[in-house]
């Protein structure tokens, strides 16, 4: 594109929408991708569409590098925007599909083709631009979109759940297209995939109920997470309770050791691990809770007792004979549960 | 894709669902009743004369004159309903669907009445007509006259098959043309004309068929001078009194004009979706 842009332009945008319970702080920094995570209805397409300049905001402001975006329309943004669909446009070939930003921004067609055959290959699709969209694979179909977007250069790319209409295969073909897509812009990505998060984002921004939950580093958001999604996103069971000198007191009753980092006793602490790790027993180790909930998990059960969960083979579960209502003890190996303080990383 | 399932096949004829056992004597009896009446018409015609009756002066002018007035009438309403159309499909306002249900009220109103209509607007004395008139423009009784009751009638029918066409497919393909940096004059022409091609390809066609049969409102508004705004409806009706072989040769010509409009067009429908 002709249009000038600082090399260095980060987002810095605060959205707000009332009527949808948005207010919604974020800032990305130039060459930094943030993943954007959250239940559904927590206001990730609200903001998505706020900054692509689909939806309009009545306050709150977009400002990318020196650029106020607020009030300016959707095709004057410089934004590009993947979502979970594709929408090549189906009278259109692969390579017009690319070739339609830079043709719009004023190219000609023979610069709108070299454009789109850069655009293509880039995410290592060169061999489709002769094809019709609608004798495309999924995969292949994103990973046009994902050249349609980048041939416009944007000065920042929104991926609104890019993979998630896709199978596993077509995922790891279209993560490796956004991983070359992401590099030398800022990047949101909005996604429920914890690998996509871990592959692609160098931070990661939990909503919940329209406003930021928790926000940090992908390994700190993951591994010690301060929320309830945070931790259900990267599949930890999360407690709260009290920090003791060798573990947590939980709220809910009983105590944990822990030998993996811990928080100074006496103060508010969170712990986490993961349930396949948990033990449950008649009358074993561990605090006692009643079983809320069996549910089939990925060919275990799920065992929920309140704040604890267990993932258990199908055999235990049998030969234990579980039940809801049913009392049984759960423990967690020391090493195993991470108990940090609920503000912030701590120094192990 | 959606664009693969659009094209999946149906359901084998094997596992069609069945039908009550009764339900072929009517829909047979109705595709006689439309079928019948044509054919008897057919029937009629003194094939002996039919070269001469058709290409008489009279009928020939008349025929000339339906089909540049339908033809008018057609790209006039195209070029005022198809925006019509994308506002009606677009808009969220919700007075839209009373501005929808006047706009197509030509539909349902019986065209004699819009004839009327048209005379208390455009007639001599009429809102506009009087102010046209001062400017020395007369449209009553005129050719112009001819094609604007065809276009009152007709664009209707233009305007909810283009908007139908818009529905079907929502403003997703917009929205991205959006985020890729066309404005919105050029996402018009360029993303949302070519979509909903098919839609205003049928749209053309019936608002053709439908203005080329005009007849109440072109009585009412325009009159029947030969060669002025006596089209092919009024001159059968016309004929029908003084020579009745005539309008049934006549007749058979708007048979064949409208057969050939619906096979042209279910051709192109055929190649455009192809």
């Amino acid at each position: 594109m002709s249009r000038e842009r600082p090399a260095h332009s980060g987002l810095r945008a605060h959205v707000v929408v009332p009527d949808r319970g948005v207010d919604v702080h974020l800032d990305v920094a130039p060459d930094e991708c943030v993943a954007l995570v959250g239940p559904n209805g927590a206001g990730k397409s609200t903001v998505v569409e706020a900054l692509a300049g689909l939806l309009r905001i009545r306050s709150g402001s977009v400002l990318l590098g020196d650029r106020d975006l607020t009030g300016v329309r959707a095709h004057r943004r410089g934004v590009g925007l993947v979502a979970q669909r594709a929408d090549l446009f189906p009278h259109l070939s692969v390579a017009r599909n690319v070739g339609y930003g830079p043709r719009a921004a004023g190219s000609g067609g023979q610069e709108a083709r070299l454009r789109s055959d850069a655009a293509l290959a880039a995410v290592g699709v060169a061999g489709l631009a002769d094809r019709a969209p609608g004798t495309l694979s999924g995969g292949q179909a994103q990973r046009v979109a994902i050249a349609r977007a980048l041939a416009t250069e944007p000065a920042l790319l929104l991926l609104d759940e890019p993979t998630s209409a896709l199978d596993v295969d077509a995922r790891a073909e279209v993560r490796s297209a956004l991983g070359t897509a992401r590099t030398g812009r800022p990047t949101v990505l909005v996604t429920h995939d914890p690998l996509e998060a871990v592959t692609l984002a160098d931070r990661i921004v939990v909503l919940e109920g329209g406003r930021v939950a928790e926000q940090g580093p992908t390994a700190v958001v993951l591994g010690r997470p301060t929320s309830a999604f945070a931790a259900s996103f990267s599949g930890l069971t999360l407690l709260r309770g009290t920090a003791t000198r060798g573990g947590i007191a939980l709220d809910g009753g009983g105590a944990l050791a822990s030998s993996t980092g811990t928080a100074p006793p006496g103060s508010s602490a969170l712990a986490v691990y993961h349930p396949t790790a948990a033990v449950v027993t008649r009358d074993g180790a561990g605090p006692e809770r009643r079983v809320t909930g069996l549910e089939p998990r990925d060919g275990l059960v799920r065992v929920r007792a309140g704040d604890l969960v267990a993932d258990v083979t199908v055999a235990v579960a049998a030969s234990l004979g579980l039940a809801p209502g049913d009392a049984v003890r759960i423990a967690v190996p020391a090493d195993e549960l991470t108990v940090y303080r609920p503000d912030g990383p701590t120094q192990d | 894709m959606p664009d693969h399932t659009d094209r999946t096949p149906r359901a084998s004829p094997s596992v069609r669902t069945p039908v009550p056992w009764w339900l072929p004597v009517p829909a047979v009896l109705g595709g006689l009743f439309v079928v019948v009446p044509v054919l008897a018409m057919v029937g009629r015609v003194d094939w002996g004369s039919f070269g001469a009756l058709v290409t008489s002066p009279a009928s020939l002018t008349a025929l000339g004159l339906s089909l540049g007035t339908a033809a008018a009438a057609t790209g006039i309403a195209f070029v005022l309903g198809y925006p019509l159309a994308v506002l009606f499909a677009r808009s969220t306002s919700r007075w839209i669907g009373a501005a929808r249900a006047l706009v197509l009220l030509p539909l349902v109103l019986p065209p004699v009445v819009g004839g009327l209509a048209l005379l208390a607007a455009f007639g001599r004395l009429g809102v506009v007509g009087a102010w046209l008139d001062d400017h020395g423009l007369r449209i009553a009784f005129t050719t112009a006259a001819v094609v604007i009751a065809q276009t009152f009638v007709a664009m209707p029918f233009l305007v909810s098959s283009i908007e139908g066409a818009l529905r079907v497919g929502g403003d997703r393909f917009e929205r991205v043309a959006a985020t890729l940096g066309a404005s919105p004059t050029r996402t018009f022409l360029t993303v949302t004309t070519p979509r909903v091609l098919p839609g205003i390809l049928a749209g053309l066609v019936l608002c053709f068929a439908r203005a080329l049969g005009e007849f109440g409102a072109t009585l009412t508004f325009a009159g029947s001078l030969q060669g002025v705004t006596r089209t092919l409806p009024l001159e059968i009706y016309l004929q029908r009194e003084i020579d009745p072989d005539t309008a049934v040769a006549l007749a058979l010509v708007l048979v064949v004009v409208a057969l050939v409009v619906i096979g042209a067009s279910a051709l192109r429908t055929r190649t455009a979706l192809a």
